[in-house]
């Protein structure tokens, strides 16, 4: 493949600073609602517009590059649009536009308090991700990760009732120890290599390393990414972190802080140590193993919950997996499976944590023994669900069958049987914790009659929308946004074939 | 402006012995000559350090006596760096200081000035001097200045003070008697002639009770583990104004000091191998760090919290000392600067609370406190973001260019307790941040908090905050955003022209 060219540019830039600008003016119309509404609405939109400006240029192999200055000598901080930055970067902005609308709906729904905190904080969340999904080398994206976990932290706690703090404190405790040992392994990698640049194929290079070493280094990092993308035994905060309101756990805690994590291990196992490293030191085997646990007992443990989002939350985390699985598998296929998962996941699981969210301010439903009929009353709503379930569980034509596809394509062409022999495993799971909800929800009878009638429609737009995307790109993947084509080129600049 | 070396200190004594013929028949003239003399410290002190940038090290040779004899001072790049941080930060304290001084200082703001401008006085002496000697006289000026300017506070206070006494003067004469030591041995007692004789000397038993006595002697007045009893007391009963001087200059000064004699009068090879007492610097260090964070855990008053917290924070800058590599010193060195401006600002906010609840106690804080005090308490949340060491913040880097100079001596135990260190500062940080934006108002209960719907309190007004005693500790810990962001400029401009000779 030959080198990309680079150019200089302010996307990238724009694409951080948006946001991080609508903060302020956030803050300053806490007194005129609409106002403050339509910064964060004009801020997700510029933001997408940003991002989706970058599209061609990633696609033709075209890489923008913005480098603010140096913040340790030899190291600046700087950010690159590269193939998979555009990819995420594209599901996180174009996600925020939805869960914009969404939000406004629930929180003037609920007459939640302390809404300007929870805007703003919103904002400076996108900011990071972008930073997180652009940043060129791993120091920039450690200052990104840790701004993140700390502009996560007032919307976890946003409630402020007891639990809600404990979530909180708990989240802190897991984040910022994740943060210390990606500091750790940071550094150390910035020892041996004298360099902290993303390569894709590795940075190690021809460094020779003792096996030990390798181990420990990568162990650091597992533990620095790893609890954002919730890797088992690291997963306890996420579950907790429900106790946020709703469209926080949609985007955040289903979208841009655990896709952070995942899309660390992306960039650390293809781009940090490369697949030949990997499969040299058995890493690779290593987190195939974290990654094929997680998604059984995930699954499990799913099966116990009677709350609604406690039950998607655990969810997440054995489909996080599956993008894990795909990174730790190194094939060509898995790698495209893994990563059209990052955005397939995404509009499934948005899709589901809304409807969770409609249930509450139309009804204050949180429990799945709660949902008898309710279907009836809200077909949309659960319409909606019930997409997002099938996709998950991997049936077509919903996007989910298509990474899971790829991704048991990617573990013949590694040549193991036992991951697919999980992923299959994983969806009759899948289908089993979801088909309760859904049969319940349209077949059962409910004790008392619901009468007719969805959420707000800035609620139930958004849910339809993120449905019908789920269905669109599981019949076609490359739609709109090349999803597809990219994650082709990023497998390919991985793994040194090309596309 | 050939004289401006000598400038600073001279201005400060000057000040300092006219204020109270001044301040005769109008008290309030103390504060405003304390603050013009601070102001020009600053000044004249940027200037220096703008020489230095330009034309490189400069000397100057007091009332013309050439070296080793007479008195000199040398400003290199370290000295004049750190002397600007000293000025900077004690001029923004001053500020701040002019709001408080009915509460604190009742009575007393004639002599209290005085003595801040003799505090000033010393501390400026000791970082620009290059003689052992005239070191050990500003170091005296300082320490008597300290002595009193916390023997000012609460009714606790003389005797905290009382105690700080005892030891530091045991610190000083031990300072002391260790230069006498290297007198007798090398004849000399200016740092550059004293380095050139020592390599020939230094086999001498004398050479080495000499700077074992120095090392422990200073390390009292640093605080380092286990030398730091004085200091809880101290910071804790001093008056608020006091407090927020001392513990962002004071132990600095004495680091600096630290600093100087083992890498630049001493050789690196002889402090980190012959006879290894940065190992033993960096170790102590390391024991203090864990044990000032746990024990800031425990601390319910707030000023007392921040005391050991300092003691850890103090051994951030041991760590980097004893870790004797480039990597290390700048690490030290940058937190030298970090930890003044976040001390100084957690102080003075410790401060506006005194003054405006009447109190600092962790428990008794709660979400009414972030409403009387909103800006207050976001320098507060964003100095302590520093302190755990999250970027952007200055105290990031700290940390980082630490944990590099621990990867690269190889030693994973300091790398450990730094990490570590950080996520105890978060524990008894996080402890004050969740009372303060999440405790409910306990006297008037859920009828007085405001309506979930309503947005009071929220917002962009200063609330009854007095502007006198906002503005500098926003102006501080902002600045830590600025200081993280440019701290490589620091690192190369300052910090990387002066790295010792061997390291």
């Amino acid at each position: 493949m030959t080198n990309p060219e680079i150019y200089r540019s302010l996307m990238p830039f724009y694409a951080v600073m948006v946001s991080l600008i609508a903060a302020p003016l956030i803050l300053m119309s806490s007194r005129q609602a609409n106002l403050r509404e339509f910064w964060t609405l004009a801020a997700s939109l510029v933001k997408f517009a940003v991002v989706f400006l970058l599209l061609p240029g990633a696609l033709a192999g075209r890489i923008a590059e913005f480098i603010f200055w140096e913040i340790s000598p030899g190291i600046a901080l700087s950010l690159k649009a590269d193939t998979l930055g555009v990819f995420f970067a594209l599901i996180a902005s174009g996600l925020w536009i939805l869960t914009s609308f969404y939000s406004i709906g629930y929180v003037r729904g609920l007459n939640e308090h302390k809404q300007t905190r929870y805007f703003a904080s919103f904002a400076v969340c996108l900011s990071a991700t972008m930073g997180i999904a652009f940043a060129a080398n791993l120091l920039t994206f450690v200052f990104f990760y840790e701004i993140l976990t700390i502009a996560t932290y007032p919307l976890v706690i946003h409630k402020e009732t007891k639990v809600a703090i404990a979530a909180g404190r708990k989240y802190l405790i897991y984040t910022l120890t994740a943060g210390v040992l990606l500091i750790a392994a940071t550094a150390w990698t910035y020892r041996i290599t004298g360099a902290l640049d993303f390569r894709a194929g590795g940075l190690f290079g021809n460094t020779s390393l003792s096996p030990s070493i390798m181990m420990v280094l990568f162990l650091l990092f597992l533990g620095g990414v790893g609890v954002k993308a919730a890797v088992m035994p690291l997963h306890s905060w996420l579950p907790a972190a429900m106790a946020a309101p709703t469209p926080v756990s949609a985007l955040l805690h289903a979208v841009a802080v655990v896709k952070s994590g995942v899309f660390g291990v992306v960039r650390v196992v293809g781009f940090v140590f490369g697949p030949e490293l990997m499969r040299q030191f058995g890493l690779n085997t290593l987190l195939a193993i974290f990654a094929g646990a997680t998604i059984i007992l995930a699954s499990l443990l799913a099966f116990r919950q009677d709350n609604l989002k406690h039950r998607l939350a655990y969810s997440t985390v054995g489909h996080l997996s599956y993008i894990v699985l795909g990174a730790a598998l190194l094939s060509p296929a898995s790698l495209i499976g893994g990563l059209l998962h990052i955005a397939n996941h995404a509009t499934m699981k948005i899709t589901l944590f809304f409807c969770a969210g409609a249930l509450y301010v139309k009804h204050h439903k949180e429990k799945i023994s709660e949902l008898d009929g309710i279907g009836r009353a809200m077909p949309w709503t659960m319409g909606a669900f019930t997409v997002g379930a099938i996709g998950l569980a991997g049936v077509p034509p919903i996007n989910g069958f298509v990474s899971k596809w790829q991704l048991g394509l990617g573990a013949l062409q590694a040549g193991e049987i036992l991951p697919l022999a999980i992923l299959v495993l994983s969806g009759l799971l899948n289908a089993g914790y979801f088909a309760p909800i859904v049969y319940r929800a349209f077949l059962k009878k409910p004790a008392v009659p619901y009468e007719r009638g969805e959420a707000p429609p800035a609620m139930v737009i958004p849910i339809v929308v993120t449905a019908l995307l789920s269905l669109l790109l599981g019949l076609n993947p490359d739609l709109f946004f090349h999803f597809y084509r990219l994650a082709v080129m990023v497998s390919g600049s991985i793994l040194g074939g090309g596309p | 402006m050939q004289n401006s070396p000598a400038l600073v200190p001279l201005l400060l004594l000057a000040a300092a012995i006219s204020i109270p013929v001044l301040a005769i028949k109008k008290t309030g003239v103390a504060y405003l000559a304390a603050l013009a003399a601070s102001l020009g410290s600053v000044v004249i002190s940027a200037y220096n350090a703008l020489r230095v940038w330009e034309s490189g090290p400069l000397t100057y040779h007091f009332g013309g006596w050439n070296p080793p004899i007479g008195i000199e001072y040398v400003l290199d790049p370290l000295s004049v760096f750190v002397a600007l941080v000293v000025n900077v930060v004690a001029f923004i304290v001053l500020c701040h200081a002019g709001g408080l001084k009915e509460r604190e200082i009742p009575g007393k703001s004639v002599p209290y000035y005085a003595l801040v401008l003799l505090l000033l006085c010393g501390a400026n002496g000791m970082i620009l001097t290059g003689d052992l000697f005239n070191l050990y006289v500003f170091l005296e000026i300082f320490s008597l200045a300290c002595y009193g300017l916390i023997g000012i506070g609460e009714k606790q206070a003389p005797i905290a003070s009382f105690r700080y006494l005892i030891m530091g003067t045991v610190g000083a004469s031990f300072y002391l008697l260790g230069l006498g030591f290297i007198y007798i041995v090398t004849g000399s007692l200016n740092m550059a002639d004293v380095r050139n004789i020592l390599p020939h000397v230094y086999g001498n038993p004398a050479v080495t009770t000499g700077l074992a006595l120095i090392v422990i002697g200073m390390g009292i007045k640093m605080a380092i583990f286990p030398l730091h009893g004085w200091l809880p007391d101290a910071y804790t009963y001093a008056p608020s104004t006091s407090s927020a001087l001392i513990a962002p200059i004071g132990t600095k000064v004495a680091a600096y000091v630290i600093l100087r004699v083992l890498f630049f009068v001493f050789d690196v090879k002889f402090v980190s191998q012959t006879l290894p007492v940065t190992d033993l610097i960096g170790w102590l260090a390391a024991i203090g760090i864990l044990f000032g964070s746990v024990m800031a855990m425990a601390q319910n008053e707030m000023k007392r919290m921040l005391a050991y917290s300092s003691i850890a924070q103090i051994g951030y800058i041991g760590l980097g000392i004893g870790l004797a590599n480039p990597l290390g010193f700048i690490g030290a060195v940058l937190h030298i600067l970090n930890h003044a401006f976040m001390k100084g600002a957690l102080f003075l906010v410790a401060a506006n609370l005194r003054k405006n609840a009447g109190h600092s106690d962790i428990s008794k804080l709660d979400a009414s406190y972030r409403k009387k005090l909103p800006w207050s308490m976001a320098a507060f949340t964003l100095a302590a973001l520093s302190m755990i060491g999250l970027p952007p913040t200055a105290g990031f880097f700290s940390k980082w260019y630490l944990a590099l100079g621990a990867i690269d001596k190889g030693n994973w135990v300091f790398l450990g307790v730094i990490l570590l260190s950080s996520l105890l500062n978060a524990v008894y940080f996080f402890r004050i941040l969740e009372k303060v934006y999440l405790g409910t108002p306990s006297a008037q209960g859920a009828e007085g908090a405001p309506s979930p719907k309503s947005n009071k309190g929220e917002g962009f007004v200063a609330g009854e905050e007095e502007y006198a005693l906002m503005i500098p500790a926003v102006v501080l810990s902002f600045s830590l955003l600025l200081l993280g962001l440019l701290n490589a400029n620091i690192v190369k401009g300052v910090i990387q022209r002066i790295i010792p000779l061997g390291m």
